[in-house]
């Protein structure tokens, strides 16, 4: 897709995220923001997918794993965006009854969920299960994973980066959206990551890094990721964004990690970001 | 007459070396995951047959069942293999997130269960596992009794679509089920029919309570043995049928008393029927070395335990 076209996709789904969030006085736009552009690329530019007959076993497709569940707003966006439900269902997020829960879930049975995500860590071992079983069956499609940086101090991230390049994991590009900030504040106060590059490179692992909001840069280096695969190496892109990205008042800060804007914050924030392919 | 015919020894383990050496052969989805204990959980012969279906994990449980759950799409039916210890509270939330709440068709099987692991101790003794499994929404719960058995859940948890822990032993003990049994999951086995009390049992307690019911019949006691393989979905109406006769219960299990099979059966009483029901079980405490069946002893899950329990409940009529 035309980058023009993709930022205007972008803009839509920061809309819905603040709106959806402001609706229920819950859920994490912070995050969401940031990593609107990211999932855009994925689902609109990058991956081979059907959204229109969604398939858990996803023979011959694409795979997506959101292992940093909590930024389910902007996953929900990008799916109801992309086909996979209707748009206005948007508006029954964290409502009672809805498919749409606050932390993905499969139970409900949203087309386009495959595994449930929220407590942390769990989604590049899932990655890792679905990338050896398309192996067995011979499907050369691609598993895909993002992951929130404050995540990788969660053990399990390390068991899976260790089990993957020993294993020659090649048909997974992992994403970190490297924000610097979590609940309690900046990452470098509350654990400190240490030099990202350095230790994914330590495991075995192909590290590219991207700008997460520049399109074409996110496109290229999806791109160079895909041309990456089948090497006998799995492939980490560390992305660089800003929470809060396109809401000034949420940028710069961790604050807006888990908290909503109320009524008058939320024009605010829509006052800056253009409605482009109509509310819900 | 008690109608138990013993045909050999050998550890429940095996049945499920076995019982996953049928499946290599017969089910090309069926892959298998270990996290370093191949031989410990006798899956040397899956991985000798299928090499390209099985998957060394190294010591990495929860990323072992988090690969298991991803393995589902696709189509795969993973079997993870590792103690019961490691399988259940070291990878608690990986179960109850990956597995048992996103539904997936992994089966999560679990050696050196309870007491009779031994001289290792405590550490690696777990008695709360089926406790942990049972309470989670959508998970299948299933302990055997003897090798024959294990085999047989083995293969019969494979042709089952969801999640399922399957629980089994490392010590030799006495095959009793027929090799061609029907295995069916959630339909319990009446091993012994009697009169005078119910004793429902799973695991190496089935065998235990097989001694105790001939104990208990030479001194004139009828007894009825039930062999609850499946733990959930329980089989109520074999319980009531078999209490509205005999009018009290006692369970025997290699586990905790809290939580276990035995507080199952207990809400079925509650809400069905009230008969007395005495527990025999581990009694709120850790286990320590020692030769199994020594430890059996000790922790009062033995032979005797259940004779005692079966008289001790009898009185309560």
């Amino acid at each position: 897709m035309e980058t023009s076209e993709l930022k205007k996709v972008a803009s839509q789904v920061r809309r819905d995220i603040v709106r959806m969030v402001s609706a229920v006085n819950s859920g994490h736009p912070g995050g969401s923001l940031g990593c609107a552009d990211f999932l855009t690329v994925l689902y609109f530019d990058t991956m081979k997918h059907n959204s229109s007959e969604f398939s858990m076993n996803a023979i011959n497709e694409d795979v997506f794993y959101l292992s940093n569940g909590h930024i389910s707003p902007v996953f929900y966006s990008v799916l109801a965006r992309s086909g996979y439900f209707p748009v206005p269902e948007l508006a029954t997020f964290r409502k009672i009854g809805t498919r749409l829960q606050g932390h993905p879930a499969t139970d409900k049975k949203l087309p386009g969920v495959r595994m449930a995500s929220g407590s942390l860590g769990q989604g590049l071992s899932n990655a890792l299960g679905t990338c050896q079983t398309k192996k067995l069956n011979g499907d050369n499609s691609i598993v895909y994973t993002l992951h929130g940086d404050g995540e990788l101090q969660e053990g399990q991230i390390w068991e899976a980066a260790m089990y993957a390049s020993a294993n020659k994991i090649d048909n997974l590009i992992t994403t970190i959206d490297l924000n610097g900030r979590q609940i309690d504040g900046d990452t470098e106060q509350v654990l400190s990551l240490g030099n990202l590059a350095h230790k994914w490179q330590a495991f075995g692992w192909e590290v590219l890094e991207m700008d997460g909001h520049n399109i074409d840069e996110i496109k290229s280096t999806l791109n160079k990721a895909k041309s990456m695969t089948g090497n006998g190496k799995p492939i980490v892109i560390i992305m660089k964004t800003e929470m809060g990205q396109g809401v000034d008042y949420m940028m710069g800060s961790h604050k807006w990690h888990g908290v909503a804007p109320n009524p008058e914050q939320l024009i605010l924030a829509l006052n800056q970001l253009e409605e482009t392919l109509g509310d819900y | 007459m008690i109608d138990i015919v013993v045909t050999g020894n050998k550890d429940t383990r095996s049945g499920f070396g076995e019982g996953l050496l049928e499946l290599a052969k017969t089910n090309k989805d069926v892959v298998a995951l270990c996290a370093d204990l191949i031989g410990s959980l006798k899956m040397d012969a899956f991985k000798a047959e299928a090499p390209e279906r099985f998957f060394q994990m190294g010591i990495a449980e929860a990323n072992m069942i988090g690969m298991a759950a991803g393995m589902t799409v696709g189509g795969k039916i993973p079997f993870t293999g590792t103690f019961a210890v490691f399988s259940t509270g070291r990878v608690y939330d990986q179960i109850r997130q990956s597995v048992a709440y996103s539904k997936k068709n992994v089966k999560i099987c679990a050696s050196h269960a309870g007491v009779t692991l031994g001289e290792d101790g405590a550490t690696h003794q777990i008695l709360e596992d089926i406790g942990m499994m049972k309470m989670l929404p959508n998970m299948t719960v299933v302990v055997p009794c003897d090798f024959n058995q294990t085999k047989q859940a083995t293969i019969a948890i494979a042709a089952y679509e969801g999640p399922v822990y399957l629980r089994f032993g490392r010590p030799v003990m006495p095959i009793f089920i027929k090799e061609d049994a029907d295995f069916v999951i959630g339909k319990a086995d009446v091993l012994i029919e009697g009169t005078d009390c119910t004793i429902i049992a799973c695991g190496h307690l089935v065998w235990k309570s097989i001694e105790a019911a001939r104990i208990l019949e030479a001194q004139g006691i009828s007894v009825e043995l039930i062999n609850m393989h499946t733990i959930k979905p329980l089989d109520v109406q074999a319980v009531l049928k078999s209490i509205t006769k005999t009018k009290c219960v006692v369970t025997a299990e290699e586990h905790m008393i809290n939580g276990g099979l035995g507080d199952s059966i207990a809400q079925v009483l509650i809400q069905n029927l009230l008969v007395p029901q005495e527990y025999v079980g581990v009694n709120d405490t850790f286990g320590e070395s020692g030769n199994p069946m020594e430890l059996m002893t000790k922790f009062g899950i033995d032979t005797q335990n259940v004779v005692d329990a079966v008289l001790k409940v009898i009185k309560r009529k």
